[in-house]
């Protein structure tokens, strides 16, 4: 069994650099999930995986061999496309046995594998059909039989629920993640939804613009994102940012404030100092009732049930968004003032990157 | 609003019916008259040009056209039962004319003329036609049909598949293999009459070029063995660009993710071709089998041109006999028969192609 290194992968289509210089180590097991907006180079990252886009610069270890120039099918891997690539005129039961008709693999071994691989994903019923009469989630299905009657080491994901609608990516989400624990393969998922992402992954790799922007589990992004990026990428709604300036640096402590927000002390470590501008990053469900931090006008409620979703316009013309509990009342047009934990405040530098937390 | 405007529309029937009647109207002058005319005039007598009143005369056309018996000729015999043979040793049998003029017992032959002959044991098969003429041009554009048919059409996806690549120039190749469509099939003929002619031909410069001599020049369009298939070489060359687009066309429509699974799954060239592409074309072939098949039975051009039926009839088609008895012999009537019985012939085929390549569950 095996895991996954990327050394310093690059790919450039002509002029075009994609990947900008990936490096990446999958243990064998894991659940990576690649995210990031669209045309960030993570399907082509995962194409390159495959074997399906040729690699420009770099190393691509399989296990521990090099796999840079090896065809698709010698790498032990198996792919579920995001058109789930059926073969219209086979069925179901032909389509996963497809890559054991092309091996010439005896018939009752393979019929007792596509048997096998049926009885995981639940769908002896449908093998005989074809995939246009089947529903889109029973396309899935099949195309991860295909995968599954493979026994790769490696497994890759590109995009495989974004055809389908939200209650039944729900259930498919599930599945996957019922499927990786009973296979206990390695498995590379690629999405831009970070639902999908937070909820599947034992890692994530957020990309942009062709660089890793961070890698970690779901809780290390949700709560220390690397840079400003990752911040707003990750979590919904999308983290507050406010500008703010250095009132004064203590150890392990700096203190920002604005014209919006009192001064406030937030354990963090960086060379900063007074005068210097920070971006201040808050959660919207870190925003509570019965501070004194932030006051402003309520311009939006939106009701969820579990939760009340709340738009502050505050001095200076900003927005925030605030993620309360379900039952406050509140009224359009009525003044707010909300407060948060410092430690749960993240401050970004100029740049863009996040300062370091300071252990208190 | 749609719906509205719709049926505002559907109110002014005249301003439609105006907006359509110049083409309503050439199609029914040139294609739906002629066509009812056909059927109707394959029942009469009808002459271009002709002082006396056309007359009604059945079937008479198609029993002329399609009368085709057998003979079986036992050898001559001498008074002692030997065969009597001529001075080569072969047997000799009673002439066949014997029996297909004015002979009381035999008055089904009436009439016919021989069309081929072969031996069967000591006696002599002879296959006899009422129109000798019109019976090999039915063979003739069968066996044209046969092999025009799978020929092209397989040179057509090999050449389509070729194009398909993405490599640099390759719209070049594409220009190439299709400059022949465009070219008027009237101008391809007369071309290639030179490439076939008989002494300073280009084909036979040429092969006589690549065997350092030793090829005997062939005159390819006046020799009864090679002028159909010289015909049938042309008319491939000639067509294959357009089906080879229509291929490509189908082609394109299969994802590539298709071809990406395979590529993971381990699968060959050939097996891509196989599992992938080629049911992936299946209604593409259809249409291109029904395609060529019609244009092949109407083989006319090539043949008007490069041999006008000859040499011994040897190149003589459908076709070329229904314009030849129409028009040339002015005999309207036959000329009709045999366009309605191509119109069942091609009818036929084109049904019984549907049904082969139908799709089964």
């Amino acid at each position: 069994m095996a895991g996954l290194a990327l050394k310093n992968i690059h790919k450039s289509f002509g002029k075009v650099d994609v990947i900008k210089g990936v490096d990446l180590t999958v243990e064998h097991g894991e659940f990576v999930v690649f995210v990031g907006p669209s045309g960030c180079g993570k399907s082509t990252l995962l194409r390159m995986i495959a074997g399906l886009e040729d690699i420009t610069d770099g190393e691509l270890w399989i296990g521990d061999k090099l796999c840079n120039e090896v065809q698709p099918r010698d790498r032990r891997i198996a792919m579920v496309f995001q058109s789930y690539a059926l073969y219209p005129h086979m069925t179901a039961y032909e389509n996963v046995g497809f890559g054991l008709t092309l091996a010439k693999t005896p018939k009752a071994e393979r019929d007792a594998k596509i048997r096998e691989a049926a009885r995981i994903l639940q769908m002896e019923h449908l093998l005989d059909r074809k995939p246009a009469q089947l529903s889109g989630g029973q396309r899935q299905r099949v195309a991860i039989g295909r995968a599954i009657v493979r026994n790769p080491e490696v497994f890759l994901f590109d995009e495989p629920l974004s055809n389908l609608d939200a209650a039944l990516r729900m259930d498919m989400r599930m599945e996957l993640s019922k499927l990786h624990q009973d296979l206990g393969a390695t498995m590379i998922y690629v999405t831009h939804d970070q639902v999908e992402a937070m909820t599947l992954a034992d890692k994530i790799v957020v990309l942009n613009g062709g660089i890793v922007q961070q890698v970690g589990t779901p809780m290390e992004l949700y709560h220390r994102p690397a840079n400003l990026f990752v911040a707003t990428f990750i979590g919904s709604p999308k983290m507050n940012l406010i500008e703010v300036e250095v009132k004064e640096t203590a150890s392990g402590m700096i203190t920002v404030g604005s014209q919006t927000l009192d001064p406030v002390a937030i354990p963090a470590i960086g060379a900063v100092k007074p005068g210097d501008t920070l971006t201040l990053g808050l959660r919207s469900h870190h925003l509570t009732l019965g501070g004194e931090a932030l006051t402003g006008t309520v311009a939006l409620v939106e009701r969820l049930g579990n939760e009340t979703i709340v738009n502050l316009e505050v001095a200076g013309g900003n927005a925030l968004i605030a993620a309360l509990d379900g039952d406050t009342t509140i009224e359009r047009g009525s003044s707010l003032s909300l407060g948060f934990a410092p430690q749960n405040a993240i401050l970004f530098d100029a740049s863009g990157r996040a300062l370091d937390e300071a252990v208190i | 609003m749609s719906a509205k405007s719709t049926s505002k529309l559907q109110k002014h029937t005249l301003a439609g019916w105006l907006m359509a009647t110049p083409a309503v109207g050439l199609i029914t002058l040139f294609l739906v008259v002629p066509f009812l005319l056909a059927f109707v005039l394959s029942f009469t007598n009808q002459r271009l040009v002709s002082p006396n009143p056309t007359q009604f005369v059945g079937l008479s056309n198609f029993e002329q056209l399609l009368g085709v018996g057998t003979l079986m000729l036992e050898p001559e015999r001498d008074d002692a039962g030997a065969i009597v043979r001529d001075a080569r040793g072969e047997p000799e049998y009673p002439r066949v004319r014997d029996y297909t003029r004015n002979n009381p017992d035999y008055l089904q032959l009436s009439g016919m003329r021989e069309l081929a002959a072969m031996s069967w044991g000591e006696n002599r098969l002879v296959f006899l036609a009422r129109d000798v003429v019109f019976i090999k041009a039915v063979l003739n554009t069968l066996a044209f049909v046969a092999v025009v048919a799978p020929v092209q059409a397989g040179l057509a996806l090999l050449l389509a598949l070729l194009i398909n690549q993405k490599l640099r120039g390759i719209n070049v190749f594409r220009t190439i293999y299709f400059m022949p469509v465009v070219v008027s099939i009237v101008v391809v003929s007369l071309l290639w009459r030179f490439i076939y002619a008989g002494q300073s031909g280009l084909l036979n410069t040429l092969l006589g070029f690549l065997t350092l001599g030793n090829f005997q020049p062939v005159d390819w369009l006046g020799n009864p063995a090679t002028a159909l298939w010289s015909i049938l070489a042309m008319s491939v060359w000639q067509g294959v660009g357009f089906h080879m687009v229509i291929w490509l066309s189908g082609l394109q429509t299969i994802p590539e993710s298709l071809y990406e699974a395979a590529d993971i799954e381990g699968a060959t060239g050939w097996q891509k071709f196989r599992y992938v592409t080629w049911p992936g074309l299946r209604n593409t072939a259809v249409l291109i089998l029904i395609v060529i098949t019609m244009q092949a039975f109407s083989l006319f051009s090539q043949i008007d041109v490069m041999t006008k039926g000859g040499p011994v009839d040897s190149t003589q088609s459908i076709v070329f006999q229904a314009v030849q008895r129409g028009y040339v012999q002015q005999d309207i009537a036959s000329g009709s028969a045999i366009s309605v019985l191509l119109f069942l012939i091609v009818l036929t085929i084109s049904l019984l192609q549907r049904w082969l390549t139908r799709e089964r569950n």
